[in-house]
């Protein structure tokens, strides 16, 4: 909220007890002072007021007193039995005292002056007898019908609120949308401490239900209209969120439960509280993969919430089997919850304050919107919802996976309800059309604070999960399904005759190296001969001349003795 | 109807309640004006319980009491509540379903 409540002296309040009703109020309605509560028929201000009573008897240990001037006692219990309350036994524990003020005009005769002392003396009896600290009157405005003179109602109801402020009570007048003004009589005139407008409002034949604090004196507030919920819960206000935004972020990595696309997000996933799309056409697999986002965390002991807008939660249980996640599991451990409801069933904003409600009881970790296309309506509108929506799960640190069905199969990357700029992450899935087949593929088209894969990947679902393939990319571009698979065969194949002929052309050269080798034997051993040869004839000519110079010498010595 | 001949039958016979809320001039003018109109009009054939709903307050809801002062008529059936300080005869008489008579001839007598 913008508003400060803790600027300025704090005026003291008694809380509701009504989800969301005691924060766009700051603590609730002002307490010891009189509150009015107007809306046309059927806009729920007698369950406003009485949940305020029944929380304030049983929660915060104020017994209240119900003034009933239409209904009686036996059916406001046998209404409100419905809704859990047990006002039989509130009044049996002497926490709540149920006043039914009956006037029939048909009955009565007024002759000259009176007073409504009888009133006062009813309420107070009962105030006494309880030790109320609250009241409701409903509907006040009923007296104008049973008596005629309205100026002693006037100031005998001015005289009456007087007398509610002085006994510090704390009460709830609820009067009945009047032409022109709050309430039929005017009744705002004399309660100006706090009066609450409720309205319920049909558009394009969907009811919505919207609160708005028309003034609160001496206190800060919510100004907006602020849907609410009426259903067997009981009702629930939704803040609308703030466009603040100034929530802490986490550093924290969550796996996606796909081993390849963790690989594919440098830090090994999403970061944790962060707002995930993960959108594309019918059947590309948006679901099995948030399934599996799902499976990964209930897995870590997480809670997540689903809200489903097409299927059941069976169903999606059931389909996750046939990717090998067992769902059913971790709804029976409490730890998955699916809430299913089709997007026409409510206005948008009803739907936001029915999530918002169910996020507020089940304290989620993950929460899945599926698929956030079905929301119909005003495309502003939508956007806004999802703005509050993303707003509202950040604020709290819980992590988003949106699903979008893109029915029309663009690319433009600039519809999808304008939401990629509120996404932190965004997955899309495309299922590439080709040779008679169709292939599903995914890319990560941004993913905020961490660098990602840039790649189309392909992916299988089959029993063992979802599982990323590599895609091939070669120099005839980028090949998927059954493509990729011929691809890599011929491939295959061509490296089989490339290994084969370099085999053979290895074996022939092996083959000459080992005749030239033969060769150089062959000429070694002649050369041997040579030499061998050679050797000889050396030999031969050295014993010549040795035998020569051997002769000449004993010639010469011949030769001499004959001198 | 209502002014039959006199008889002392339980159908006849009023059974008459008056809340006031303490002893204020208005409630002292309450009283007063109906001892007169029961006396001129059903002399000795009304029974009269005066409640002081400050006193009684447990009263004040059991016979679903809210202006003050209201008178109400229990017997004979319907059942009416008068309210105010039944100042305006023919009104209190109109509650009563008794007949406003001419001062000659009393009817019924």
């Amino acid at each position: 909220m913008a508003l400060d409540p803790t600027s300025g002296p704090a005026l003291p309040k008694a809380r509701t007890g009504i989800v969301g009703f005691d924060d766009v109020t700051f603590g609730g309605l002002p307490a010891g002072r009189p509150t009015l509560v107007c809306g046309a028929a059927g806009c729920g201000k007698t369950l406003f007021a009485v949940t305020a009573l029944v929380n304030g008897a049983t929660q915060f240990g104020e017994p209240g007193v119900f003034m009933s001037f239409e209904e009686r006692a036996e059916d406001l219990a046998a209404n409100f039995a419905s809704l859990g309350y047990d006002l039989d036994g509130l009044v049996a524990d002497g926490k709540l005292a149920i006043d039914h003020v009956r006037v029939e005009r048909s009955e009565i005769e007024e002759t000259g002056e009176y007073d409504l002392e009888g009133l006062f003396i009813r309420l107070a009896y009962a105030v006494d007898t309880i030790g109320a600290k609250r009241v409701v009157l409903d509907t006040i405005e009923t007296l104008f019908s049973g008596l005629t003179d309205a100026s002693i109602l006037r100031a005998e109801l001015r005289r009456l609120f007087g007398w509610l402020r002085d006994r510090g009570l704390t009460a709830i007048i609820t009067g009945e949308r009047g032409e022109g003004q709050l309430t039929r009589q005017g009744l705002e005139e004399y309660v100006s401490d706090c009066v609450i407008l409720l309205d319920n409002r049909v558009e394009d034949q969907i009811t919505t239900r919207r609160l708005r604090v028309v003034k609160y004196r001496g206190s800060a507030h919510g100004t907006n209209e602020y849907p609410f919920l009426i259903d067997d819960q009981g009702i629930s206000v939704l803040p609308v969120t703030s466009a603040e935004l100034g929530y802490g972020v986490s550093n924290e990595i969550m796996s996606t439960g796909i081993g390849g696309l963790d690989a594919m997000l440098s830090p090994g996933g999403f970061y944790r509280g962060s707002s995930v799309l993960i959108s594309g056409m019918a059947g590309t697999g948006k679901t099995s993969i948030a399934s599996s986002l799902v499976d990964a965390a209930c897995q870590r002991g997480e809670r997540c919430l689903s809200f489903v807008f097409e299927e059941s939660g069976d169903q999606i249980c059931r389909n996750a089997r046939s990717i090998g996640l067992d769902l059913k599991r971790h709804v029976e451990n409490g730890l998955l919850r699916f809430e299913a409801a089709r997007p026409s069933l409510f206005g948008l904003e009803m739907h936001l304050a029915r999530m918002h409600r169910d996020i507020e009881r089940f304290q989620p970790s993950i929460v899945v919107l599926d698929p956030i296309s079905a929301l119909r309506g005003p495309n502003s509108e939508v956007q806004a919802t999802l703005l509050r929506m993303v707003d509202l799960l950040k604020i709290r640190g819980i992590t988003a996976v949106f699903t979008s069905l893109r029915t029309d199969g663009t690319f433009e990357d600039d519809d999808d309800l304008g939401l990629s700029s509120l996404m932190d992450a965004w997955v899309k899935l495309v299922s590439v059309e080709a040779n008679g087949e169709r292939t599903r593929t995914l890319y990560v088209i941004k993913a905020r604070g961490m660098s990602h894969s840039n790649q189309v990947r392909e992916f299988q679902m089959s029993a063992a999960g979802i599982a990323l393939i590599d895609a091939y990319i070669g120099p005839a571009g980028v090949l998927t399904g059954t493509a990729r698979v011929v691809q890599e065969a011929e491939e295959h194949a061509a490296t089989l005759r490339r290994r084969q002929e370099s085999e053979r052309r290895k074996r022939e050269v092996f083959r000459r190296r080992q005749g030239i080798e033969r060769q150089i034997a062959e000429l070694r051993a002649s050369l041997e001969i040579a030499e061998d040869e050679e050797a000889v004839l050396v030999t031969e000519d050295e014993a010549r001349d040795t035998v020569m110079k051997k002769e000449r010498l004993i010639v010469s010595a011949r030769r001499g003795a004959a001198e | 109807m209502s002014s039959a001949p006199t008889d002392e039958t339980s159908q006849n016979r009023y059974l008459l309640r008056l809340f006031i809320a303490g002893s204020s001039p208005r409630s002292r003018r309450t009283i007063e004006n109906l001892h007169r109109i029961c006396g001129a009009y059903l002399a000795g054939r009304f029974d009269l319980e005066i409640v002081d709903i400050y006193q009684q307050p447990q009263l004040a809801e059991q016979n679903q009491v809210v202006a003050a002062p209201t008178l109400l008529k229990l017997q004979p059936l319907p059942a009416r509540r008068i309210i105010g300080d039944l100042s305006e005869e023919a009104r209190v008489l109109r509650g009563l379903d008794l007949q406003p008579v001419t001062p000659q001839g009393r009817d019924g007598r």
